[in-house]
């Protein structure tokens, strides 16, 4: 075959494969949101174009025979349209695919949990969702990158490629608590959360008692957990002081680290300490 | 006359034989209302004088309770009425006499002793008072001498606070779909217990905050057939104290009326938390916590408001256990006063006798609520 005439050959497969087309009616089978695009109609005389699709509908007067051309972001909600020209003698009608554009505009990012213990194994979930500047998902496979920066700076970082519009990590919390910053990206668009890391149990519970008057001083050193993270202000210390025949209780919230308590003093009495499922020293109180 | 006018006639006619009979021959629930018991009775023995004041107590007729009194010249009348229904705002600030019921102690010629039983109906049910009255002979009649308890004055003071309050803001409605919202605070249960009682079955257990926030937490349970179908759901109600601090833990308590465990092939378990804003004081010591044995088994002890707020309602729940740990019954008591800053309060939580002889230890949590607060 001459090169020349192939040439042609080419280009009318091509075309064919780039129109729908319906003897009167020449659409293109696919085209990106927001993009321009031209349709051209058979015929002479005057008549209607009608392009519907999802959540759009357009309507054009048009002249029969001639090009009928659409500007950027005419029809931008990706799906399948339906196109009917439609004049006094005769009803024509194609279709028209609107696929996303392939820039990403906005990555909708879930991130979960917002506040989780710290040293979790895939503790932290993230999930992305890649929409075009029309808010289109963005369906074709796209690199992506999940970034999560702890409080003490050091970075964990994961490469994916989105499937379907959608991605997918789970990360590790870091043994120090504070916040992290657990940041999604694909291409220029980022999108950043807050995870709160927040200490674990208590490691151990230290009390010593004294005297305070005619009662019992009792004060925990100040609360850590076994990563050295304060446990924070707030949570509950119970105190317990056993003696024959009776005993007494009180639950005291951590104030600036430490947990302090006034009980009264009995011979003999066993005061403990506990935090949740976490139990502290005891000590026998002897009269002083 | 025309018909209209005889019917008028006739209703008025009606009317007034009707309150006449009324007043003549009241029936005892109008009289108890209308509070003139001891007007129509006369105080000729102990129990009519204490039955005319407690009459007085139930229609509130301070004044007409106030000078049946022996030794009023001791106190004033509002100090009565205070005595009675709290300085401070509590639980009885608010409530009414449902019905009392007078006992002999003892009695002679011209004295005598008397327990007088207020049952005050109050927002959370029935709240039992007791008073030992004396009474004494003046001429024909008797009166009560009546015990005031004056209210312990709580010296001038400053008590330091170091306020630690946790407040929330949740997500707006303007915001992205995909921001995050606040986590709800984590919590476990960490015992359950499901027991058969004479009432039906009962579920025990206790659940705590394993979080660093505050929650608001309340636990609801299904009995499941064999086939995994639902015999009934209930939630713990406030056999739970709802607001846990981090890592504070709750008793509670699910009654399912009228069920039999051995219809029971599982119990799904639905524990609820949702993060509020809610204040790390008061702080209330339980001291002299005191198991009783059977008969009358019960849990004493006295609470003490360590803060410099005053509680205006203590919810103080007992969660009892065997020697191997195991919890064997959970009960609770709504203290009537308020709580003033370090001064003692006594409750008492009764036990059911046949649970009493297992009952090895038991461990004492008090909700509380403070005007402006949250129980």
């Amino acid at each position: 075959m001459r090169p020349f005439p192939a040439m042609i050959a080419g280009s009318l497969l091509a075309a064919s494969s780039l129109f729908a087309q319906n003897g009167d009616l020449q659409v293109p089978h696919s085209i990106e949101a927001g993009s321009s695009f031209s349709i051209q109609s058979a015929g002479n005389g005057k008549g209607t174009l009608y392009i519907v699709g999802p959540n759009q509908v357009l309507e054009r007067d048009i002249q029969l025979g001639q090009p009928v051309f659409f500007a950027q972001g005419s029809v931008y909600n990706a799906g399948r349209y339906l196109v009917i020209v439609r004049s006094e003698n005769s009803t024509h009608q194609s279709t028209l695919d609107v696929t996303p554009a392939n820039n990403p505009a906005e990555v909708s990012f879930l991130a979960r949990p917002s506040r989780l213990p710290i040293g979790l194994h895939d503790g932290i979930t993230g999930a992305i969702y890649v929409f075009d500047v029309y808010n289109n998902l963005i369906t074709v496979p796209m690199p992506a990158t999940f970034e999560l920066i702890g409080p003490s700076g050091a970075k964990q970082t994961q490469s994916v490629v989105t499937r379907n519009g959608s991605a997918f990590t789970a990360m590790d919390s870091t043994p120090r608590q504070g916040t992290d910053r657990l940041t999604a990206r694909v291409g220029d668009v980022a999108s950043t959360r807050i995870v709160t890391q927040v200490p674990g149990d208590p490691c151990g519970i230290k009390m010593s008692a004294k005297p305070s008057g005619q009662q019992i001083l009792l004060q925990t050193e100040p609360l850590l957990d076994c990563s050295g993270n304060a446990v924070p202000d707030g949570t509950i210390v119970t105190f317990t002081e056993t003696y024959p025949g009776a005993q007494a209780t009180v639950d005291v919230p951590l104030k600036r680290g430490i947990a302090q308590v006034d009980m009264p003093a009995h011979n003999g009495a066993l005061l403990s300490a506990a935090s949740g499922v976490v139990l502290g020293n005891q000590i026998r109180w002897e009269k002083q | 006359m025309n018909k209209g006018g005889l019917l008028a006639a006739a209703l008025m006619i009606a009317t007034v034989v009707f309150i006449v009979v009324g007043t003549v021959w009241p029936i005892p629930s109008a009289v108890a209302y209308a509070g003139t018991r001891h007007i129509l009775q006369s105080a000729s023995t102990p129990e009519d004088a204490v039955n005319n004041l407690g009459q007085a107590i139930h229609a509130q007729s301070w004044q007409k309770a106030y000078s049946s009194l022996a030794n009023k010249a001791q106190f004033t009348e509002p100090e009565f009425i205070h005595d009675l229904s709290g300085y401070y705002p509590s639980l009885l600030t608010y409530a009414t006499l449902d019905h009392f019921d007078v006992r002999a102690l003892h009695s002679s010629a011209n004295d005598a002793d008397m327990q007088l039983n207020l049952y005050w109906s109050t927002v959370v049910g029935i709240s039992t008072e007791s008073r030992d009255l004396h009474v004494v002979r003046n001429g024909d009649e008797w009166q009560v001498v009546w015990p005031i308890e004056k209210q312990p004055v709580v010296p001038p003071q400053v008590i330091p606070v170091n306020y630690l309050r946790w407040d929330v803001i949740y997500r707006g409605a303007g915001d992205d779909w995909g921001t995050q919202d606040v986590e709800a605070p984590h919590v476990r249960i960490v015992d359950m217990h499901p027991v058969q009682r004479a009432a039906g079955v009962m579920i025990l257990g206790e659940l705590l905050n394993e979080d660093v926030v505050p929650a608001y937490v309340s636990v609801s349970a299904t009995l499941l057939r064999k086939d995994q179908s639902a015999i009934a759901t209930e939630s713990s109600f406030d056999k739970i104290s709802h607001l846990l601090l981090p890592k504070q833990v709750t008793p509670f308590l699910i009654a399912f009326p009228d069920q039999t465990l051995s219809n029971v092939a599982s119990i799904r378990m639905t524990p609820f938390s949702t993060l509020v804003s809610a204040s790390a004081d008061p702080v209330i010591e339980v001291d002299n916590e005191h198991l009783s044995p059977a008969p009358d088994a019960s849990l004493s002890g006295q609470l003490i408001n360590q803060s410099g707020q005053i509680v205006n309602v203590a919810h103080v729940l007992g969660t009892f256990y065997d020697k191997s740990g195991q919890v064997v019954w959970v009960a609770d008591r709504y203290v009537d006063t308020a709580l003033l800053p370090q001064t003692p309060v006594p409750f008492n939580i009764h036990i059911p006798e046949d649970l009493a002889r297992k009952i090895s230890s038991e461990r004492t949590t008090v909700a509380s609520f403070s005007r402006g607060g949250t129980l």
